[in-house]
């Protein structure tokens, strides 16, 4: 019998993933031949997909792009053995993309059977837990604290720190909060996660409940990722039982139960203070802070929140040690960051690899130029709140404090690549019209600030008193960053900044003009 | 072949509503889920389903109608037989997502936000379906299409969510 992967990934199933697995299944039926197709996870070499993996004696051999129609000449070509077509990529593994990272979080994704417990083991999975489960919660916490892995959803909040006032809090009973809410666009990574390695996130949040004395955990996924959904919820029906969910964990004395809860479609339940909100049923407003959720979080108790990528990499931490995990990467950025290549890009995808490799490293090494073939002419980092970069700061390393240094940031690690036809001044109107559309609405300099930014970016790009206009948007850009409650309002002057910085000719299309 | 929300979704009970209802009243937190689940059953969440909610819940009216309206994937009239989302984000704006946006709007002959008069159509914009390497991005009825443009467009509608 042959095993045959076909990712049941939804940016797989996107590009008609369903379809090759369908196509497969009846051709080896027409030949007689016996195919059990399963079903993994994406490798993450999105222009590969629908990318099909055959078991071969010499390990898992790559096809890619397959399309229904080429299923006949494959079998004709016996991909079931590994053979040459032009489609082949030969040993998945050794492809240079995917050798040339580091793939810690993502080891197992596109690799096992998504909701396999015996594949989950089989691969490495529990190690941390079991581990965990004979630490204290100080020991885990200052472990943790050592890898030097900081919050993976944006901030880049230290997580030992966090878990530890989590513990030092008295108040009872405590919670963790997965935050699965992503909602930047260019990101991802913790869609592929949870639909490749769901197991990953259940362990990490069993493991945070230990480091902070917390028996119950929600998971918030946004609505937009049924698919995320549906395999988070069977991943955590399957742990309940095999006993890593429930009053005895893995045997301990040690109870944690899991619910996952579905977002409505409110790009700013994202920020914690308003998923809080949204998990205890109410409008996804902010709340001020103080008070930290880490005091005074999910229905006033002391609650972890923490994004998917940053509980998986909680896992490598625990199982292969604090100073494996922090001789990846740079200065105060360590371990790996789990980057997402998209838009207008050759090779977009997963790219996980330790920090401090330059932007530019990245676009050549793993994005291979634009889709379209024409020049890059900005690349936008960390999500609608993050800045556009020109070529010129392509030299940029790929770090947090290097990225803040130059007025940008990193945020869950997004870049969204752009050609040479993109018009600046409509990527900045949208920053604005993006943040009028999805403010929650409770501080003003966020709620009226955007619409008014919207109007002056128009009457500049009309033309009208353009070097008026520009001194009052920047006056409008520092009342936001400043005077806003949450980073929607405060960091939606970012992206505008950098047109301003880096392309204001698109904003200033007076000169020339009589 | 038409998958047709209209006649998949229950009409309006208040049984099915309290029923639906009580399923999840005693979670923590328990009104996004009660929202959802009422969704699910009638295809929108019916003007008569809020007071039923808010005394089951013990909050007010205004609490739940507050929270119905934050939410835009929340409905509160029946939406089109085939839906239609279109991704507005930044990465799907990069490979020709403002065309795309402007052909649904034209062909569509509604707005975003919008439901044909006819009822054959319910129109979305949305921040990002997850899909940001194989944009512009799509879903019909539910269902994720990447390297949409506007004809590929076209056909999905025209074959409900199914691609030929």
């Amino acid at each position: 019998m042959s095993t045959v992967y076909v990712p049941g990934d939804s940016s797989a199933r996107s590009v008609g993933a369903d379809e090759v697995a369908a196509a497969i299944e009846a051709e080896a039926v027409r030949r007689g031949v016996v195919v059990q197709v399963v079903r993994n996870g994406s490798r993450g070499m999105m222009w590969l997909e629908p990318l099909v993996e055959v078991v071969t004696a010499n390990g898992r051999v790559a096809y890619g792009p397959v399309t229904p129609r080429d299923v006949a000449a494959l079998f004709e070509a016996g991909f079931l053995g590994g053979g040459a077509h032009e489609l082949g990529h030969g040993d998945t593994d050794q492809i240079p993309w995917l050798a040339q990272q580091d793939r810690l979080t993502f080891a197992r994704v596109g690799v096992v059977d998504p909701l396999s417990a015996q594949d989950y083991e089989g691969h490495g999975g529990l190690v941390a837990l079991r581990r965990a489960l004979v630490m204290t919660p100080a020991q885990i916490c200052e472990e943790v604290t050592e890898s030097g892995l900081r919050g993976r959803g944006g901030a880049g909040f230290p997580v030992g720190v966090k878990w530890r006032t989590v513990l030092d809090a008295v108040d009872l009973p405590k919670f963790v909060a997965c935050n699965a809410d992503e909602g930047d666009s260019g990101t991802f990574a913790d869609r592929m996660l949870m639909e490749g390695d769901p197991f990953m996130l259940i362990e990490g949040m069993v493991i945070a409940g230990i480091a902070v004395g917390a028996h119950e955990g929600f998971v918030y996924v946004r609505s937009e990722y049924p698919d995320a959904v549906a395999a988070v919820a069977a991943a955590i029906a399957a742990a309940y039982k095999a006993g890593w969910l429930g009053p005895r964990v893995l045997g301990s004395d040690y109870g944690f139960d899991l619910e996952i809860r579905v977002g409505a479609g409110a790009y700013i339940c994202g920020e914690e203070t308003a998923m809080l909100e949204s998990l205890e049923g109410k409008r996804g407003v902010v709340r001020a802070k103080p008070p930290l959720p880490a005091l005074e979080g999910l229905f006033g108790k002391p609650t972890v929140v923490n994004n998917v990528l940053s509980l998986a990499s909680v896992l490598v931490v625990l199982a292969r040690g604090a100073q494996f995990y922090r001789d990846f990467g740079v200065g105060r950025s360590r371990g790996t960051q789990v980057f997402q290549l998209g838009g207008n890009v050759g090779r977009g995808g997963i790219v996980e690899t330790a920090f401090g490799i330059t932007l530019g490293q990245m676009l050549e090494r793993f994005g291979g130029g634009t889709a379209s073939g024409r020049p890059i002419r900005a690349v936008q980092v960390g999500g609608p709140l993050g800045a556009y970069l020109p070529p010129a700061r392509f030299d940029l390393p790929l770090d947090y404090e290097a990225f803040a240094a130059a007025g940008a940031m990193l945020g869950h690690g997004g870049i969204v690549v752009f050609d040479d036809t993109v018009d600046m001044a409509v990527q900045a109107r949208f920053a604005m019209e993006f943040c009028a559309a999805e403010s929650c609405g409770k501080c003003t300099p966020c709620r009226v600030g955007a619409v008014r930014g919207v109007e002056v970016i128009d009457r500049i790009v009309a033309g009208r008193d353009v070097a008026a206009g520009v001194v009052l948007l920047e006056d409008l850009l520092e009342l936001m960053a400043e005077g806003s409650l949450c980073a929607m309002g405060g960091l939606t002057p970012m992206p505008v900044r950098s047109v301003l910085q880096y392309f204001p000719e698109d904003l200033d299309r007076s000169e020339g003009t009589p | 072949m038409l998958s047709d929300v209209s006649l998949r979704q229950a009409p309006w009970s208040q049984e099915v509503a309290l029923e639906t209802i009580g399923a999840h009243a005693a979670q923590r937190g328990p009104l996004l889920p009660v929202l959802h689940a009422l969704q699910e059953r009638f295809g929108f969440v019916d003007a008569r389903a809020v007071p039923l909610v808010a005394k089951a819940l013990n909050v007010s009216r205004a609490d739940v109608y507050g929270v119905l309206t934050f939410y835009s994937d929340l409905r509160s009239s029946l939406p089109g037989r085939v839906r239609v989302q279109v991704c507005r984000g930044e990465a799907c704006q990069a490979v020709g997502g403002h065309a795309l946006a402007e052909h649904a709007t034209r062909s569509l002959g509604v707005d975003f936000g919008g439901t044909a008069v006819d009822g054959s159509v319910t129109l979305d914009e949305v921040f990002c379906l997850g899909n940001c390497a194989l944009g512009p991005t799509v879903t019909v009825n539910g269902r994720l299409r990447g390297r949409v443009h506007s004809a590929e467009l076209d056909a999905l509608v025209a074959d409900g969510g199914v691609l030929a």
